[in-house]
């Protein structure tokens, strides 16, 4: 349908006082190439404030966490003078220094790469974890399904209080970046089991399954090529704003002394240091969690947006 | 109705079974002997440490250890701590202040955010709606842990408003840790009635009662209001099972003496039976208040049918 059809029609339409829906279709039929739900995402985030808030937020911590001495105007955070202790901030020193007299921003500014790294490795973790067993229940169903669903539920009943426990005992080995990220990770991944579990029910009693099917395709070959990349989309909004999720709960795991351990820097840390100086000096819990937030916020804004981009129903 | 309920029954079981062999293992997993750690500086004779052992049946296997466990558990006998206080006692003396710190949650949940997700919802992207949005988006960014110290801080300290620590001055006490408690659910809330309420606005049933004439008020209490709030209602049911299920960080903050930080302080100390009583506590919560919501689901929703 070439613009002039379509402005003639809209013309119509305006005379006769009705709709047809024809002068301003959601997908032009008659165009040789329809757009795919990526392109029509990412048409729509373009023009998204809450995702380039969030995607500019992202960066630039990401940016923080891989060449920190580069934001910590190259301050060693280790270079440490107890004559400065609480120093509230100078022109030298913008966000002032520690209890041990430490330059703040140096250490708020270290604080991310930890924070991050365990956000990515905790996701991935949860990722794994989520997407096979929901995989393999959605599609095996049956008792298969029965049992990895009882399974689900009784982590879906366990709190976080859990990982806890599991980063004491010491099962995952020496507390680091790692082990956190596992525990967090083995008390995440119900939602995404959920999410995948439901679209291969979804879609494998679809015709083009059972095509694959007759065609001699594994039950691998069915669900990796067929069957999971329905499941991008949902799962893609989920892991980002579950990275975000994940930075807040490490932060509160390091926080209450289980998580990271001094001299690992982290503003879980940081915070809990300064908790008990929050009277006199309010800044050492203020700046790292500015930082924290801001981190959070940047994963949860480009996943509300994602999840707005990629939702066909909510365009309008 | 009544089978459907009874098969979930027996669901819970086994989920309920798992999770605290679960816990159970965990716990036993933890390093160190608890009963070394008893005795502090002075180690304590050999036949005390084989007599307390043989007391917590801690010679054991893990599975017998469980099976007596639970044995006992049938009795409402949830075992002792080291010291020899009941760990029921425990749950007795702090379960109050958990249900006290969570209905207060709920109930700024209920008003703040209902309230607010109805006026974004009847003007969708308006100036209230847009207003909402960002504050909910901010509120969830922000986590709980900087939350309880900026409330703490600001309209504790500073200001003055609220008691920031314990429990000394009643209800009044819990306000701060409610609010700081409920701000992600609050936000959740805000945001489902939104979307639920913006849904309702242009079905049909509320074109006809706004063509009857009723007044505009009456057109969103008693029409719109009263269908959007099924997905609400049966989210903060669920929500409560989990807010009753440890508050760690804002009791720990706020210094409330709940189940939250009993567990928590439980964990340090390696009281394994306090941690498995507990924990098992939480996640009876959980799955209790997930079953009432699946019910009301069907009671408030006629479309819905198990059967």
């Amino acid at each position: 349908m070439t613009e002039q059809q379509q402005s003639d029609l809209l013309h119509d339409e305006v005379q006769a006082g009705t709709t047809t829906g024809l002068a301003s279709p959601s997908v032009d039929v008659t165009s040789s190439r329809q757009n795919s739900l990526w392109s029509d995402a990412w048409a729509q985030l373009r023009r998204s404030v809450m995702f380039w808030t969030g995607a500019v937020l992202g960066l630039i911590f990401v940016l923080m966490a891989v060449f920190p001495s580069l934001f910590a105007r190259g301050i060693d955070p280790r270079d440490c003078d107890l004559s400065n202790s609480k120093g509230t901030p100078t022109g030298a020193h913008w966000l002032g220094y520690d209890q041990q007299g430490c330059d703040y921003l140096a250490n708020v500014v270290y604080g991310a790469r930890n924070s991050l790294l365990i956000g990515f490795l905790g996701v991935l973790g949860v990722l794994i974890l989520g997407v096979i067993v929901g995989a393999i229940a959605g599609f095996y169903g049956r008792g298969i399904d029965s049992v990895l669903s009882r399974l689900t539920d009784i982590f879906y009943a366990l709190p976080l209080v859990l990982g806890i426990v599991l980063l004491r005992t010491g099962v995952l080995g020496e507390r680091g970046p790692r082990t956190v990220a596992i525990a967090l990770a083995l008390f995440s991944w119900m939602t995404a089991m959920r999410l995948v579990r439901s679209q291969v029910i979804a879609v494998k009693s679809s015709d083009y399954v059972a095509a694959a099917r007759a065609m001699g395709a594994s039950d691998i070959r069915i669900l990796v090529r067929h069957i999971l990349p329905n499941a991008v989309a949902p799962v893609l909004v989920f892991a980002t704003i579950t990275t975000g999720v994940l930075i807040a709960a490490e932060a509160t795991l390091t926080f209450l002394g289980v998580g990271l351990q001094a001299p690992a820097i982290s503003w879980g840390l940081q915070i809990a240091n300064g908790q008990t100086l929050l009277r006199t000096a309010p800044h050492l819990v203020l700046f790292p969690s500015i930082a924290l937030t801001l981190t959070v916020m940047a994963f949860i804004l480009v996943g509300d947006a994602l999840r707005d981009a990629l939702d066909p129903r909510q365009r309008s | 109705m009544g089978r459907y309920i009874a098969r979930r029954l027996l669901l819970t079981i086994p989920v309920l079974l798992g999770a605290s062999f679960l816990i159970f293992a965990m716990v036993y997993a933890l390093p160190g002997d608890p009963i070394r750690a008893l005795g502090g500086d002075r180690p304590l004779s050999p036949a005390v440490v084989a007599q307390l052992r043989d007391q917590f049946n801690l010679n054991d296997p893990l599975w017998l250890q469980y099976v007596k466990y639970l044995g006992n558990a049938l009795h409402l006998d949830l075992g002792t701590d080291f010291r020899g206080r009941p760990v029921l006692a425990t749950i007795e003396q702090r379960l109050p202040v958990t249900v006290k710190l969570a209905a207060v949650a709920i109930f700024f949940e209920v008003v703040i955010g209902i309230v607010a997700g109805v006026l974004a919802g009847i003007r969708k992207n308006g100036y209230f709606d847009n207003l909402v949005l960002v504050a909910t988006t901010l509120i969830v960014s922000i986590p709980i842990l900087v939350l309880a110290f900026v409330a703490q801080y600001t309209l504790g300290l500073k200001l003055g408003w609220f008691p920031t620590s314990g429990t000394k001055e009643g209800l009044y006490s819990y306000a701060l840790p409610g609010l700081v408690l409920a701000s992600g659910s609050l936000a959740y809330v805000a945001r489902l009635t939104r979307t639920s309420i913006a849904e309702n606005m242009r079905a049909d049933y509320v074109r006809t009662a706004k063509a009857k004439g009723l007044p505009p008020r009456t057109v969103i209490v008693r029409h719109t209001l009263r269908n959007s709030l099924i997905p609400v209602v049966t989210f903060i049911g669920a929500d409560a099972g989990t807010l009753l299920g440890g508050a760690i960080v804002t009791e720990t903050v706020f210094n409330l003496p709940g189940l939250g930080r009993a567990v928590f302080e439980a964990i340090r100390g390696q009281e394994g039976s306090v941690v498995v009583g507990i924990v098992t506590l939480f996640v009876f919560f959980f799955i209790f208040f997930n079953l009432v919501v699946d019910v009301l689901y069907a009671v408030l929703d006629p479309r819905i049918r198990y059967d």
